[in-house]
């Protein structure tokens, strides 16, 4: 191979040097100008010239610090409680607006705890990005397992002689060829608060027991309403690639198995699942890495409200960058995920390395 | 026509001391792509333009609205912008700072008696012009304040703010409306500083500090400020108004289907809603809550860009533009308010006893500009973002500090944006 390989590098690389080239113009070299105005204080617009700030941007995005909240005492000492028997707390921005804590200017709280009667509050320099580091990881979180499981079970059904069965595959694979922009605003009809599909659907097989879900405005289940649809959209995808998997064992194993006398899930289990595992590390790595970029649905759905509820990484980099003309800060942005889904990919290289 | 002969005298002018030179060609882009009413009046003026005198051929090249600043941040940073450029009013202190465009040598004379909001200054100087304005007034029906009894507000006697807040309640009480009132929350994007700021500018507050331009700091979380916040939320917390995840058809259609007693939209909406066959729509002026009554102003006008080496082209150009027949023909095509008094009275809606004419006086009684300064396209990004997270039941004092520390972390990066 190796010498088949050195022989003939002069035509290999020649046809090769498109898709390097590429790759390196808008891949590389965008990737270390990133890294380089990350940097600095560059402005999409100024006339100001460009300085080197050093590590500012990113203190400004990952700030964070824990203070201590005493409660409230009235003149004898007792804790005031509100009319709920709440504790009450001195408001943070005392704290953060107050010439006495110049360290804490500007920082808001992210969240807090109670212990006894003194309140613990994190507050961080940029509550949003924070927000929506936790957003994206749970995306990843559920939605790889969940896209990439539906996706076995759909491969597991189309893969069989069935008359008609490429209809099923056509149909499960629409989704994919739509532009994702068009998907989104499909769903935004679909989960319309008041006479959308999805809630007339419910009240119609609940005889008109169900209450209206505001889907997407809704803090509580806008990121779950997102991650449904976006699971749906793209599990076709994965599907196809599973396929491909299971087409590659080899049928004699099934026979083998099936002369054993195996059960249908023993043949899942010591067939097919080990003929699949590098096709599973594939789909686990692909469905990773295109969560981590989830952007065109927030865009198109909820800008990343209400009340920051799906806010996202990479929606967090445009907005910056473009919208509010901060390169610098865009770019810091897109280089902490780049570092997240590099060290996240690892891991996952590692825990599923061959042993 | 005493614009046009100045304007063919001024081209003779230069006909004689340029010579017999072949015409140069002035590039422009136009924000109205998909328009087919108003991409042929902006023909129809670029045709006569050229045709009338022989310096200068205009060429354009439209862009739809949406991607139109983008095409032109792009265009500037590639080193392309064309030599005539369309700008949004409050956008354009920053493309003048950035160098994106430069003063315009428009003479004074061409300008008087237009009315304020539709002339871009910045620093001293004129940089872009504008054909029409935009106003907002208070959509409802005669019927509905004969219904609810309620008093007709005027221009010189508006609603206080508790008149407005017992209206929105009367209207509550009825039960014929879904909600009582129509912000427009549907509509992303510039239309909640534009539309919204001005009530937070009747409070006593505003987006910036406009004495200094360096910082939101008690303009934005001060007290009017808190108390305009905290009259925000209550809207959507009573249930007086449709929130965030409003459907955009409803902002469109709910009033003229009678979803809503109140709707705050622009006079652009305004031959649509007549046309919808709300009869007894009346525009009324915004309520005064307490530091008198404001809207918004500034819409697109024309400049020339940075790079342009003709600015007395453009200069040219755009007043020949400005002649009362266009104004009044962008105004009748496409219902906007044209920027001077006699241009008004040639149109069909805004001419005294027209349908439109109220938004006229609005333009001129309450209309204030949004901060003049390169800053305001970052805060007005910031701002939007607090009007919808206070609308979904954020802390106000803290959204609002919030929004005052990103604005001012701006301002200083940008090292004062130049003020």
């Amino acid at each position: 191979m190796a010498s088949k390989l050195t022989r003939s590098t002069g035509a290999g690389w020649a046809f090769a040097l498109p898709g390097f080239g590429l790759i390196a113009l808008f891949i590389i070299v965008p990737f270390f100008f990133a890294f380089g105005l990350s940097l600095t204080n560059q402005r999409l617009i100024s006339p100001n010239p460009t300085e080197y700030v050093g590590f500012e941007n990113y203190r400004d995005l990952l700030s964070l610090s824990v203070i201590t909240l005493e409660p409230e005492r009235d003149d004898s000492g007792a804790v005031i409680r509100d009319e709920d028997g709440e504790i009450e707390y001195p408001r943070v921005r005392t704290i953060t607006r107050s010439d006495d804590f110049p360290q804490y200017r500007g920082m808001r709280e992210w969240f807090r705890w109670q212990s006894a009667e003194t309140a613990r509050v994190v507050i961080a320099s940029d509550v949003v990005f924070m927000k929506a580091l936790v957003n994206t990881l749970m995306f990843v979180l559920v939605v790889a397992p969940v896209q990439g499981g539906l996706a076995l079970i759909l491969a597991l059904l189309i893969n069989q002689k069935l008359r008609g069965i490429n209809i099923y595959r056509a149909i499960y694979f629409m989704p994919v060829v739509v532009s994702i922009v068009v998907v989104s605003l499909l769903w935004r009809f679909i989960y319309d608060g008041n006479d959308g599909l999805l809630n007339n659907l419910l009240s119609a097989i609940t005889f008109g027991g169900w209450q209206p879900v505001d889907w997407l405005g809704n803090p509580d289940t806008a990121l779950g309403s997102i991650m449904a649809m976006s699971i749906w959209q793209a599990v076709g995808f994965h599907m196809v690639i599973w396929l491909s998997g299971l087409q590659t064992i080899s049928p004699t194993l099934y026979e083998a198995a099936e002369i054993e006398g195996a059960s249908k899930w023993q043949t899942f289990r010591y067939v097919t699942w080990p003929g699949l595992r590098n096709t599973a590390v594939l789909v686990l790595i692909v469905i990773t890495m295109q969560a981590f970029a989830l952007f065109a649905q927030i865009d198109v759905m909820t800008n990343g409200g209400p009340l920051d509820s799906t806010q996202t990484v990479v929606f967090q980099a445009v907005e910056r960058g473009y919208g509010k003309q901060d390169i610098s800060g865009g770019s810091t942005i897109s280089v902490i995920l780049f570092l997240l889904v590099l060290t996240i990919s690892l891991i996952q290289r590692w825990l599923t390395r061959e042993k | 026509m005493k614009r046009l002969t100045k304007a063919g005298l001024l081209a003779s002018s230069t006909l004689i001391a340029t010579g017999a030179m072949a015409q140069t060609e002035l590039s422009m882009w136009y924000h109205g792509a998909g328009n087919e009413v108003e991409s042929n009046i902006l023909g129809g003026i670029i045709e006569d333009f050229n045709a009338a005198q022989s310096d200068w051929t205009v060429s354009v090249e439209s862009f739809p609205q949406g991607s139109y600043n983008d095409s032109v941040v792009a265009g500037a940073l590639s080193g392309n912008l064309p030599c005539i450029l369309d700008v949004d009013g409050p956008v354009m202190p920053n493309w003048a700072w950035s160098g994106y465009m430069q003063p315009l040598p428009i003479s004074e004379e061409a300008i008087a008696g237009h009315l304020d909001s539709t002339v871009g200054r910045w620093d001293g100087e004129i940089y872009s012009v504008g054909l029409w304005d935009a106003a907002v007034a208070l959509y409802t029906r005669q019927a509905t304040l004969d219904a609810l009894g309620l008093r007709t507000p005027t221009l010189d006697n508006p609603w206080t703010g508790e008149e407005f807040m017992a209206a929105l309640e009367a209207a509550k009480a009825s039960g014929e409306f879904e909600y009582a009132f129509d912000p427009g929350m549907a509509w992303t994007g510039e239309w909640y500083p534009y539309a919204f700021s001005p009530f937070l500018q009747s409070f006593g507050g505003d987006i910036v500090d406009r004495s200094t331009y360096q910082t939101a700091e008690g303009a934005l979380n001060g007290e009017a400020a808190m108390e305009f916040g905290e009259w925000w939320q209550s809207l959507f917390t009573e249930g007086y108004a449709p929130g965030t995840s409003q459907d955009p058809a409803d902002r469109d259609n709910g009033f003229i289907e009678g979803k809503y007693a109140f709707s705050w939209n622009g006079n652009w909406a305004a031959v649509a809603t007549l046309e919808g066959g709300v009869d007894d729509v009346v525009f009324l002026p915004a309520p005064d809550f307490g530091n008198g009554p404001t809207i918004g102003a500034g819409s697109w006008q024309f400049g020339a860009s940075g790079t342009c080496e003709h600015p007395d082209g453009v200069a040219e150009f755009v007043e020949f533009a400005l002649q009362d027949k266009y104004l009044a023909a962008f105004s009748d095509g496409i219902g906007l308010i044209p920027a001077t008094e006699e241009a008004a009275a040639m149109t069909e809606n805004y001419a005294p006893g027209g349908a439109l004419e109220p938004f006229f006086g609005l333009s001129e009684g309450q209309a204030l500009v949004r901060p003049v300064s390169p800053g305001y396209v970052v805060a007005a990004k910031v701002f939007e973002k607090a009007m919808a997270d206070i609308a979904n039941g954020a802390d106000v004092a803290d959204t609002l500090d919030a929004a005052v520390d990103e604005i001012d972390a701006d301002i200083e990066a940008n090292s004062g944006y130049g003020h």
